[in-house]
């Protein structure tokens, strides 16, 4: 059964990649109506995440099926607990994810304006609702003895939860507005770096408030000095990007708002450990590391396909990185839109 | 709740919806690449501009096309545990696997490539560019392999045990579970059919702008390359499918009994290529049979025994004790004809259209071209119907022999958020197809005219010439 306990880092490993790397991206999105004066700098906006988002956004699914094989009653649970939600977000996925294609091939500008509204919801939503699914994990749900979650998804949107929306909303966006201040060059760059300044005083605060709430519901917990160890850190780091960020070091700044949200969410999966879906109807009902997981023989097949792969696939992700390494400039973007 | 919120039903109709709509584009996600990456191959090898340009704009369809794949797929993707997850519970041990090897083995591969194959134009250098379309198509194919292959386990379950005191499916053999004969006969079968597809779409193209007078050197290799294409992969698709039903016999004969709608075993049954009156035989008022090609079909022998639905039906109650173990015979039956009749009809007009340009001859009826352009529409079909009789000739089973539809339904989902979702989706889902369809038209209909400007003076004539990469480049 310890494949499971290395099932549950691989799963958290695959999440934590997902949030940091499609974190900016929706933080691109949602800063097009403060940062996109005009049409080119919109799209130079979406330039810098174009080749790359559909790969971020990759570990999502991948992280969900690593969870349907390691994990099956989990991801039963999980999603049809969180059905409506669950929803939303979808929805919002299709809406941001056919919009950076499509919105270049139409000619009229309310197409345009029609394609960037969507951009900016489908990724404020996903921002949003990511942070209230996994505050509501770790604070717990009302699953009954058969692993069924019997609330609504407005038992979902209580105090804690959407505290937990909020600080991803405002971690995704800040990190999305400093990808920019990295990514792209002139006016835009140096705005961006100001709007993440201001940003990233709200960002401090609510995840503060945050983190000290998850630690303060988790007291009880056996390995305690880790949790509080995991989210002293994610503050830190936090409080240096912003630092790094007004002193004008972009990759510093970016670099530590990543290993934030990588803390962050180490943080949560810290506090949850050794459940992965706590009951609130009674402990027992409760999903664990071991009694939600697969069986041993199926860890050992995907522990192999994992170690093999995890490699290779990170080293051409880094590789896509690379080739798109430069910054994206207002004189890069064609005049004649298509 | 009401009464007629039947989450059942409701999940039903939405899983097959949403996942009829993903396969509206993943056909031509999965064969347009493989036509896409030979053409560029072309333009690397010869330096000829009519295959930059074919590359060009096959690849603009391809990509508008692909951004529907992705979204529906992610769809896909949580739909088992949102909508199945007491089926989830049960087959996830065995079922998660080839998922999650999809997404570490083909899905990161496919988004990395896309993304560099999209904008890599000016970035890399010409033969690594065309490297990764190849990858692109590898990972694409490679996905749709281990979707099969989970596919195949619920028609076929093979490789596992049942662990009684879990209640749930086990895996014991992945072996097994990826090579299940349903899957290797399925991967070719469905590659082929999508081949198929993104061949017409190639020909459909190519016809309008001969008929338009117009690009004529591009369009005549488009033209002929579609069509041979076409009938290549009919041929791939009829023997594979061949294969395949020789292996549904001995899987779920009550699927093929199914297909015919046949009630009685019989030796040399033949097969009704048209039946008016109800296939269930009670009120048969005309059919044209084949003799003896329904026995052929399952047992290759023109004599064989098909087993009957009655006594199939029968045995099953012995086994897995009473109920109804038939699916609903009209759809089987009709849908395995449309099926079959399609993609022949797809591949007689390809064959037709090859005689009338043989030599380099170009029709001058613009009905020919008409035909052309409408029937691009029928191998899609096709394979659409035949997913409906795949999986509509599965029931009452969700994992055939295992679990019933019935009691793999999420016990925790209302009948009330299966028809938000159910509306959310085709809401969404009718809006972008609307788009879809209206931009890959135009792209279409547009031809290679964004890039003829890129010819280097060239008049056109389909003659060589080096291509500055910059001004490939593709941006937002
Ligand atoms: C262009 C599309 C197309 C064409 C022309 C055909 N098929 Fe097909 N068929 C499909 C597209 C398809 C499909 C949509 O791709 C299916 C659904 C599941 C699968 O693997 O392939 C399928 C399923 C399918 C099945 C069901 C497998 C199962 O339930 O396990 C059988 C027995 C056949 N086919 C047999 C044939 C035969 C004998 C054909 C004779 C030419 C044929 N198909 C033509
Ligand atoms: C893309 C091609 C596919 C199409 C068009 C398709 C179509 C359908 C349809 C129409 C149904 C509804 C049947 C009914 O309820 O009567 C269905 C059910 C289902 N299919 Fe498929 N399917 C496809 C591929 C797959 C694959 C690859 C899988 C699994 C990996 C799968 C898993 C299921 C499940 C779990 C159900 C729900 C249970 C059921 O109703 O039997 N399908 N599908
Ligand atoms: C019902 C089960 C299915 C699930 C869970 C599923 C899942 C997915 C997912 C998550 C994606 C998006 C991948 C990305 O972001 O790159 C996707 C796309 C794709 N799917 Fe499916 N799929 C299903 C049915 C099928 C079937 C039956 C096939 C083929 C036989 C197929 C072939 C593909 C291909 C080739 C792509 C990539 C190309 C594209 O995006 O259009 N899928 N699918």
């Amino acid at each position: 059964m310890d494949l499971a306990y290395l099932w549950f880092g691989i799963v958290g490993f695959l999440f934590i990649g997902y949030f940091v790397l499609d974190g900016f991206d929706f933080g691109v999105g949602m800063a097009m109506p403060f940062l996109g004066k005009d049409d080119t700098d919109k799209r130079v906006m979406i330039n810098t995440i174009g080749p790359v988002w559909d790969l971020n956004e990759t570990w999502l699914i991948v992280a969900g099926a690593s969870l349907f094989a390691a994990f099956p009653y989990w991801y039963a649970t999980l999603f049809d607990g969180f059905y409506l939600a669950l929803l939303l977000i979808l929805v919002a996925l299709i809406a941001r994810g056919v919009s950076f294609e499509y919105r270049r091939l139409g000619r009229s500008d309310q197409w345009k304006s029609w394609f960037d509204w969507m951009i900016v919801v489908g990724s404020a939503v996903p921002a949003l609702l990511w942070g209230v699914a996994f505050a509501n994990i770790v604070q717990g749900v009302a699953i009954d003895e058969s692993g069924t979650y019997t609330g609504t998804l407005f038992d979902l949107l209580n105090p804690y939860g959407l505290l937990g929306g909020l600080t991803t909303l405002l971690l995704f966006f800040t990190h999305g507005v400093q990808f920019l201040a990295l990514k792209t060059d002139g006016d835009l760059r140096l705005r961006a770096r100001a709007l993440a300044v201001r940003s990233g005083i709200l960002t401090i605060v609510v995840a503060a408030a945050f983190l000290v709430w998850t630690v303060l519901q988790h007291l009880d917990i056996a390995h305690l000095p880790v949790l509080v160890g995991l989210a002293a850190a994610a503050a830190v780091a936090l409080i240096g990007s912003w630092v790094a960020n007004r002193a004008g070091a972009e990759k510093a700044a970016f670099g530590l708002m990543a290993a934030t949200i990588a803390l962050a969410v180490a943080s949560i999966l810290a506090a949850l450990y050794p459940n992965v879906m706590p009951s609130t109807t009674d402990p027992a009902f409760s999903l664990t590391i071991e009694n939600a997981s697969s069986s041993d023989y199926t860890l050992q097949v995907m522990t192999w396909v994992a170690v093999v792969m995890m490699p290779l696939v990170l080293a051409y992700q880094g590789f896509t990185y690379w080739v798109f390494r430069k910054r994206i400039t207002r004189a890069s973007i064609p005049v004649a839109a298509h | 709740m009401v009464e007629w919120l039947d989450p059942l039903l409701l999940a039903r109709w939405q899983f097959g919806l949403t996942t009829l709509y993903h396969f509206l584009f993943v056909p031509l996600t999965i064969g347009m690449v493989v036509l896409v990456a030979i053409l560029q191959t072309a333009w690397v090898r010869t330096g000829k501009l009519k295959y930059l340009h074919l590359t060009r704009l096959f690849g603009k369809i391809f990509l508008i096309n692909f951004a529907m794949g992705v979204v529906t797929g992610i769809v896909q993707e949580f739909q088992f545990g949102m909508n199945w997850s007491d089926y989830s519970r049960f087959v996830g041990d065995v079922f998660g696997a080839p998922l999650a090897m999809e997404g570490l083995l083909a899905f990161f591969l496919e988004a990395s490539m896309i993304g560099l194959w999209i904008f890599g134009w000016d970035k890399l250098p010409q033969k690594l560019h065309l490297a990764v379309i190849w990858l692109l198509a590898l990972s694409t194919t490679l996905s749709a392999y281990f979707i099969l292959a989970a596919n195949a386990f619920m028609q076929n379950p093979v490789g596992f045990e049942i662990n009684e005191e879990l209640g749930r499916a086990e895996l014991t053999d992945i072996g097994a579970v990826l090579t299940n004969p349903v899957a290797l006969a399925q991967f070719p079968h469905t590659i082929f059919a999508s081949l198929m597809f993104a061949a017409v779409v190639v020909v459909a193209v190519a016809a309008y702008h001969l008929s338009k007078n117009q690009y004529l050197d591009e369009m005549r290799t488009a033209l002929r390359f579609g069509l041979v294409i076409n009938i290549v992969a009919f041929v791939g698709v009829a023997l594979s499918g061949d294969q395949l039903g020789l292996v549904m016999v001995a899987t779920q004969p009550m699927k093929m009994a199914a297909a015919e709608a046949l009630y009685e075993t019989t030796a040399g049954a033949s097969f009704s290529i048209f039946t008016w009156g109800t296939p269930d035989g009670s009120s048969e008022l005309f059919s044209i049979r084949i003799p003896y090609v329904l026995s052929f079909l399952s047992t290759h022998d023109f004599g064989g025994t098909v087993e009957g639905i009655n006594d199939l039906q029968a045995q099953y109650q012995t086994e897995f004790g009473p109920g109804d173990y038939t699916p609903i015979i009209w759809i089987t039956y009709w849908s395995f004809r449309w099926m079959i009749g399609l993609g022949a009809l797809a591949a007689l007009i390809s064959a037709v259209g090859l005689w009338l340009t043989r030599g380099g001859r170009l029709p001058e009826k613009t009905w020919v071209w008409k035909v052309a352009i409408w029937s691009a529409p029928v191998p899609l079909v096709a394979s659409l119907v035949g997913w409906i009789f795949t999986e509509m000739g599965r029931q009452p089973w969700i994992v055939f022999g295992l679990m019933r539809t019935e009691d793999g339904v999420s016990p925790g989902v209302t009948g009330l958020e299966v028809l938000i979702s159910l509306i959310a989706f085709t809401v969404v889902y009718g809006a972008l197809a609307v788009v879809e369809f209206g931009l890959i038209k135009r792209a279409a209909i547009d031809g290679p005219k964004d890039w003829a400007k890129y010819s280097d003076g060239a008049d056109g004539d389909g003659g060589t010439a080096s291509v500055d990469p910059t001004k490939l480049a593709t941006v937002y």
